[in-house]
């Protein structure tokens, strides 16, 4: 549900202690990103009379943007710590190519070549991250260099053709649809939906009131500004209303897609890596003020180095999920991936200079992203036009934040 | 002396907060006028009305400069008037030559290209006249910033200079820079040039200035004329604060345990200039509650030796035993010098020592994450905002919550952020460098009492500052470093400024009374270091 309904997650996992002070202020900056989606959403359902929240395209809205989602996590966490990857696009490929050499051309079974892949994109992690934290190159250069390097070596591996078909089990990671467990419930005027995809929805719902609300008593308890009883309502209402409205047309449409249950724990997961454990405080820290997290014993070199390593291992999973979803390793596999996992990061509220991001908002920019290009095509534009609207759209996110930024005036 | 400079009834505004309110301040032609204030009192703020940054329209009251009402609407007004400020932070362009930064956005131009002959020419003038000696063709970066300073003052002598305004000109320079550049206002006085110079350092006012003007919470308290009136710096300080400030440092009668922390021969090279030793064979000895002072001219590597000791944080090739309660402990990084119980706290605050982007309780969990988290492994954010709020309360930390950002705080409550943390991480020694620069007199005192309670906590402290009054008010022993050598330790009763100045500028390590090897080698009972302290603090 997470990756679906953003504003819900932002309440759920990421539990975060933003501030009670400048909550309100923060808010604004913090939840402009979500109000932004919630129209865009609303603009193109209106554009395409309904077209776009139809079962079925809800449902290809999350399958066709899995990928770059997996790569921003990954993505934002490097820009969190003031760095940037310019070669995820390329390391997409070149593991995508890996998978489906073992798969394809040895017959590997498909778990084992699913490790030897994650580890080969560890490894592509490892190499990068060495020159960018113990060697001290920009991180920019070097995955410029990586960008052209794993390009190459996609090449080389595919022997410049497409390797395919992949085993049924990737294509359902990429491309299937949880069974039906409990059968279908009739919806009255909606039609037939599926029972396991409803209870899940329910449950998740209630799961993430139930956190917030502790979270809520808690603050309570200890004396810190929390949001009035009515608004804290009206938010829940709210969420509750968005995931299951997504969890409907899923359920109306097929199932809960596998790559959608992928993402979710992702999600939560990296969530609570970004906000709760102390790796992913010193990643902020490094961020902020690199000199200052040294001094403040953080090991800067260390942290950096497995970011990237996580990277790899990010883009490995998105290389099979693309290969499976296209059901072929393509030498041109996941170009300009790493530029769409860089604009999802900032549309979603991370600084240029660091230090600021939230893996939450990068999913919500690169939903916003997804939207705009499948709505601008259910409208039957041309891809300029909406490569022209995406640019436009990145510029304005980031003038936004920069703006928002000097005018609360964190002068530095 | 007529007054070249009135400025009548000054009120500035900015949302919710009154900058200024009805000051007023007259400059007679020719003087060097001094302004005082704590932080955040409104010099900053009246200097930048004075010179055009606020724009006329954006304040009320008059400015009368030279018998004409003016109405600057930015800089470049101001200064076609002959009004220049050189603000604390040089704004040099570091890659540029001497002779570019002094005419830039001024340049020396014929047909439309830049006279080369002339820039250069005209620079030297320039240079001689502010008494530095380097080519005007030298790269800005490859200057000290005594003498970066000095190319400041050559550029606003460059645009016909009349009043010329020095935001704490002498923060940043070591002593014999900062006699210089009080010379030169002096020189400039007699050419006819009109002073006004915020400082915090009232022995330089004392010295140098004609009169001060006192301003406290946005308001003119007072001006003072130094040659009608018999002003002290207590009298300033009065004035500044608004409360007679009878002991600048608190009351302590420190207990003195066992050794805790013992450095020998340590030796560090610099990182940048190959083969240069930064620091030279430095022996030092700190016990349990016991604050020390390392006093030495800016270069002399006391910064330099705390940040090797930290984890080697500073240096290369360095050599040496750090010894930690009786053992020899190897560090290899900041994280196991906390880990080993030692932590420093930077003189740089803004830029090594906080996030200024994130809030007061991320900075102060920062040096010691893991004792908040739980048995999962996850930071408790809870007891984090409990952690942080004990320590805003504790440590008298003004701002509305911990949730407040860093970077919006005033350097006294900064700093009080940067202690918080290394009280949070307990460390057994902490080293506090430069804790109380750029910071005002109240907030000052309240450091002080900070540094007294960790010590009767039972930490070594170890105190670097460049202001020896302070080394001499708040530590048990001081001791002096000159050219990368400790040069000399004093106890406290026979610590005087002229004693440590002596050790501070010499070469080589001095015989005095009481040498750095004859400490180390004395045992110390508690008993008789206690009767020690008492009588001294009047002398201080």
């Amino acid at each position: 549900m997470s990756s679906i309904a953003p504003p819900s997650e932002s309440e759920t996992a990421v539990a975060l202690p933003l501030g009670s002070g400048r909550r309100f202020e923060f808010n604004l900056r913090a939840s402009g990103i979500y109000l932004a989606f919630a129209a865009i959403v609303v603009l193109f359902d209106i554009l395409t009379h309904g077209l776009l929240l139809t079962p079925e395209n809800v449902s290809n809205l999350i399958v066709q943007n899995s990928y770059i989602l997996v790569l921003a996590i990954g993505m934002i966490l490097i820009i969190i710590a003031g760095h940037i990857d310019l070669s995820a696009g390329s390391v997409v490929a070149v593991t995508g190519a890996i998978s489906a050499v073992l798969m394809v051309n040895h017959h590997m079974s498909w778990p084992l070549a699913l490790i030897i892949t994650v580890i080969a994109g560890a490894a592509i992690g490892a190499w990068q991250g060495y020159w960018v934290a113990y060697f001290g190159l920009p991180a920019f250069i070097v995955t410029l260099a990586g960008m052209l390097v794993f390009r190459a070596l996609t090449m080389t591996v595919l022997g410049n053709q497409g390797i395919g078909p992949f085993p049924d089990q990737v294509r359902t990671l990429s491309t299937g649809f949880l069974g039906s467990t409990f059968g279908n419930v009739g919806l009255g005027p909606l039609g037939g939906a599926d029972l396991f995809t409803l209870i899940v929805g329910v449950l998740a719902v209630l799961a993430a009131v139930a956190a917030q609300w502790r979270a809520r008593a808690a603050k309570l308890r200890y004396g810190q500004h929390a949001e009035s009883a009515v608004l804290f309502a009206a938010k829940m209402a709210l969420m509750a209303f968005v995931v299951l409205g997504v969890i409907v047309q899923l359920a109306r449409y097929k199932n809960l897609p596998w790559v959608l249950v992928l993402l979710t724990v992702l999600v939560l997961g990296y969530s609570l890596v970004a906000s709760r454990t102390v790796f992913g405080r010193h990643v902020y820290a490094i961020g902020g003020n690199p000199q200052a997290a040294v001094l403040s014993g953080v090991k800067v070199k260390k942290v950096t180095f497995w970011i990237f390593v996580n990277m790899g291992v990010l883009a490995a999973i998105a290389g099979v999920v693309f290969a499976g979803r296209l059901n072929q390793a393509g030498p041109t596999a996941g170009t300009n991936f790493e530029l769409d996992a860089i604009a999802a990061a900032f549309i979603g509220g991370a600084a240029v200079t660091g230090g600021v991001g939230k893996v939450v908002g990068a999913i919500t920019g690169g939903l916003i992203m997804g939207v705009i290009n499948n709505g601008m095509s259910l409208l039957g534009a041309p891809s300029e036009r909406v490569m022209l609207v995406k640019g436009l759209i990145l510029l304005a996110a980031v003038a936004f934040d920069v703006w928002a930024k000097r005018r609360a005036g964190t002068a530095r | 002396m007529d007054v070249i400079l009135k400025m009548a009834g000054i009120t500035k505004t900015f949302p919710g907060v009154k900058a200024l309110q009805d000051v007023n301040l007259e400059v007679k032609r020719g003087e060097i006028h001094a302004i005082c204030g704590e932080n955040g009192a409104g010099k900053s703020t009246l200097m930048k009305v004075l010179s055009g940054v606020y724009p006329h329209g954006s304040y009320d009251g008059e400015i009368t400069f030279d018998g004409e009402v003016c109405a600057f609407g930015g800089i470049r007004d101001s200064e076609a008037r002959g009004i220049v400020i050189i603000h604390q932070e040089l704004a040099l362009s570091p890659h540029l030559s001497i002779a570019e930064n002094i005419f830039l956005g001024n340049e020396r131009v014929r047909r439309g290209l830049i006279d080369w002959h002339r820039t250069n020419a005209e620079a030297a003038e320039l240079l001689a006249r502010v008494g530095l000696k380097e080519n005007p063709t030298a790269r800005v970066s490859d200057l000290g910033v005594g003498k970066q300073q000095l190319v400041e003052i050559a550029k606003a002598l460059s645009k016909k200079v009349r009043l010329l305004i020095l935001d704490e000109p002498t923060a940043a320079l070591n002593d014999d820079d900062s006699e210089h550049l009080l010379d030169l206002l002096r020189g400039l006085q007699s050419e006819g040039v009109t002073c006004v110079i915020i400082s915090h350092k009232l022995n330089e006012i004392e010295a140098v200035s004609d009169s001060v003007t006192i301003l406290r919470d946005g308001r003119t308290i007072e001006t003072l004329d130094f040659h009608t009136q018999s002003v002290t710096q207590d009298r300033i300080i009065t004035g500044m604060v608004g409360r007679d400030l009878e002991h600048r440092y608190p009351e302590h009668s420190p207990t003195i345990g066992e050794e805790v922390l013992r450095v020998e021969d340590w030796t560090v090279f610099s990182p940048t200039q190959r083969g240069r030793k930064v620091v030279d064979g430095a022996n030092l000895t700190l016990r349990r509650g016991e604050i020390v002072g390392l006093a030495g001219l800016m270069g002399a590597g006391r910064t330099e030796l705390a940040m090797s000791v930290f984890g080697r944080s500073y240096g290369v090739d360095i050599t040496g035993r750090i010894v930690k309660d009786g053992k020899e402990i190897r560090l290899r990084s900041v994280d196991e010098a906390i880990k080993h119980g030692i932590g420093y706290a930077t003189e740089d605050r803004k830029r090594y020592g906080l996030n200024l982007i994130d809030d007061i309780k991320r900075n102060i969990s920062a040096a010691a994450l893991g004792k908040l988290a739980d048995r999962g492994g996850l930071v408790d954010p809870r007891k984090e905002y409990q952690v942080a709020d004990k320590y805003r309360a504790d440590m008298n930390i003004k701002a509305p919550a911990v949730t407040a950002v860093t970077g919006k705080l005033s350097g006294g409550n900064q700093q009080k952020v940067v202690l918080s943390k290394w009280m949070f991480a307990d460390p057994d020694v902490l080293i506090l460098d430069e804790p109380t620069r750029g910071i005002d007199v109240g907030a000052k005192f309240e450091i002080y009492t900070i540094i007294n309670r960790l010590a009767d906590a039972g930490k070594a402290v170890l105190v670097i500052s460049s202001e020896l009054p302070e080394l001499l008010g708040i530590c048990d022993r001081v001791y002096a470093m000159s050219a990368g050598r400790i040069t000399g330790v004093l106890e406290r009763d026979r610590a005087t400024p002229e004693a440590l100045m002596t050790l501070m500028t010499t070469a080589s390590v001095v015989d005095t009374e009481v040498t750095a090897e004859e400490v180390l080698h004395t045992p110390e009972p508690a008993l008789e270091a206690d009767a020690v302290p008492v009588q001294e603090k009047e002398q201080s």
